[in-house]
């Protein structure tokens, strides 16, 4: 474990090119280690233009300290599960393939990967109860079943800090459940977790914390305090579905 | 056909033009994964002002009546790049999407290799014959140097694309993931530049550049057709891209005066005509 602050962001505000005005502006905080942190917001609040500023995967003005230092030096110690639609689901691997992708910078890349790497891997899509599935292409896995193998990979990669834009979209309960509970076992684990989610209610049963966001952090804190009617009327204009 | 006439030359021919089917066969299936086919579209048409300019500087220098390979290899390679860091700057600096990038950089290209050709045919001394076989292809007119060149550069293909698969397939499958995943996407995408540049310019002669696209991009999607396992699709590849090859210049070069490149793809697309009807993975089709 790190005995830094896992992340810290400072004024980061995002813009995409060509536009006048920022996506997102001066947004700060800081994660903890064990901690499960919830990123919520209405639709174009930037919940994940914040996750993709933070990884400097977009231009962005502003401070990210990852583990006290830069990104380049922490990189394989962050995992980062996109948007389900922003994946080729017809690309030619299985779920063990992409399992074995987060266990690249342990094996190395020029390595050959051993019936070892295969064994390892496949304990980690038992761990999100894929084993059955393992050599399926993940086209042909169901919704929740191919997030599952994302998070399998995070898993394999042993990172210490997870990103997951919207895990639960279009999800059955029962992944969900899944999901929630592995969260649980790697925050026991010191591990931190930021996850850009919808839904208020299993926001407050699940998440440590909720940043609320609306093209600015509107709040930071408890579930209870930042999901309360005033703020929830401020960012959805009174719809709180 | 008395460049068939010794056996030797005819084994030379065929183990080269093995190798360059199969190194198209190994870089073809990463373009079609990354779904940059059409980039290498632009860098094939790219290629055409460099042969024009290997041609004078071989010509100035008095080698081989200017159709001395290495440099005709050499030129068009540096114009293929600058054919596709062209694309990549327009997408980068504009907002203009991908397609027309490419529309406009390959047909510029094209162009000004034309003109540059008119200008060899005006000179006294120039005789482009040999760089029309650029254009369609043709295997007859290599030398044993050239052929020796061809199958050096193709098993250096070869040989970089296996060694770097892992990293390659992670990049054309997840690239925003590629750095956290413990690769340098920089030097990643280089190698694979590297790669597309090299079997493109290998496969002019024998392809021609107007239609090497398609030895690039029919025998993986014809392997994809049979497969949901990387490593088989592009095993497949590589022997369909092989089989495609050799066909080519066995018909075009034994039995009738035909255009060598033109053979080649016709094989190929028999391959994936074959697999369209044949294929159990159906789905893929019906998908799309």
């Amino acid at each position: 474990m790190n005995i830094f602050m896992p992340l810290i962001v400072k004024d980061l505000s995002c813009r995409y090119a060509g536009q006048h005005d920022d996506v997102l502006s001066n947004v700060s905080f800081v994660a903890n280690s064990g901690e499960i942190i919830g990123v919520l917001g209405p639709n174009g609040a930037g919940k994940s233009t914040l996750i993709k500023g933070v990884l400097d995967l977009i231009p962005h003005e502003g401070e990210v300290k990852f583990f006290g230092g830069a990104l380049k030096d922490h990189k394989t110690k962050i995992a980062y599960i996109p948007q389900r639609s922003s994946i080729d689901w017809q690309f030619p691997v299985s779920a063990l393939d992409v399992c074995l992708m987060g266990m690249y910078p342990r094996i190395g890349l020029l390595k050959r990967i051993t019936k070892a790497n295969r064994e390892e891997a496949m304990s980690y899509l038992e761990q999100v109860k894929l084993a059955d599935y393992a050599r399926k292409q993940i086209g042909s896995l169901s919704g929740g079943q191919q997030q599952r193998v994302f998070m399998a990979r995070a898993l394999a990669q042993d990172a210490d800090l997870l990103f997951l834009d919207e895990p639960m979209a279009g999800i059955d309960q029962t992944t969900q459940d899944l999901l929630f509970t592995l969260f649980k076992d790697l925050k026991a684990k010191g591990k931190t977790i930021l996850i850009v989610h919808h839904h208020l209610q299993s926001a407050k049963e699940h998440f440590d914390r909720i940043l609320l966001i609306n093209k600015i952090l509107i709040s930071d804190g408890p579930p209870n305090e930042t999901l309360s009617q005033e703020n929830l009327a401020a960012v959805y204009g009174g719809i709180t579905a | 056909m008395h460049f068939f006439s010794d056996h030797y030359n005819i084994i030379l021919v065929i183990i080269t033009t093995i190798m360059l089917g199969l190194s198209c066969g190994m870089v073809g299936p990463f373009l079609v994964l990354r779904k940059e086919a059409l980039i290498s579209d632009a860098m094939t048409h790219s290629t055409l002002p460099g042969l024009g300019v290997g041609f004078l500087l071989a010509l100035s220098m008095g080698l081989n009546g200017g159709r001395f390979l290495p440099f005709l290899l050499l030129c068009s390679g540096i114009t293929a790049l600058l054919g596709a860091l062209s694309v990549r700057w327009i997408i980068n600096r504009t907002r203009l999407s991908q397609d027309v990038a490419i529309a406009s950089v390959m047909s510029s290209f094209y162009g000004l290799g034309l003109v540059i050709l008119s200008i060899i045919q005006s000179l006294e001394t120039g005789n482009r014959a040999g760089l029309n076989s650029f254009l369609l292809g043709q295997v007859s007119g290599l030398t044993q140097q050239d052929l020796f060149m061809l199958t050096g550069i193709a098993t250096l293909v070869l040989l970089l694309g296996i060694y770097n698969f892992k990293a390659l397939r992670l990049l054309c499958f997840d690239p925003i993931n590629a750095e956290f995943l413990g690769i340098s996407k920089t030097k990643t995408e280089n190698i694979l530049l590297f790669l597309m540049i090299s079997v493109i310019c290998a496969g002019l002669k024998t392809v021609g550049l107007i239609l090497i696209l398609a030895l690039l991009i029919i025998p993986p999607i014809t392997a994809r057709l049979w497969t949901d396992r990387s490593e088989v699709m592009f095993a497949l590849s590589c022997a369909i891209a092989a089989l495609a090859c050799v066909n080519g210049v066995v018909v075009s070069g034994f039995f009738y005066d035909l255009p060598t490149g033109a053979i080649i793809v016709l094989s190929c697309a028999g391959f994936l005509f074959a697999s369209l009807i044949l294929s159990p993975i159906r789905r893929i089709i019906n998908a799309q």
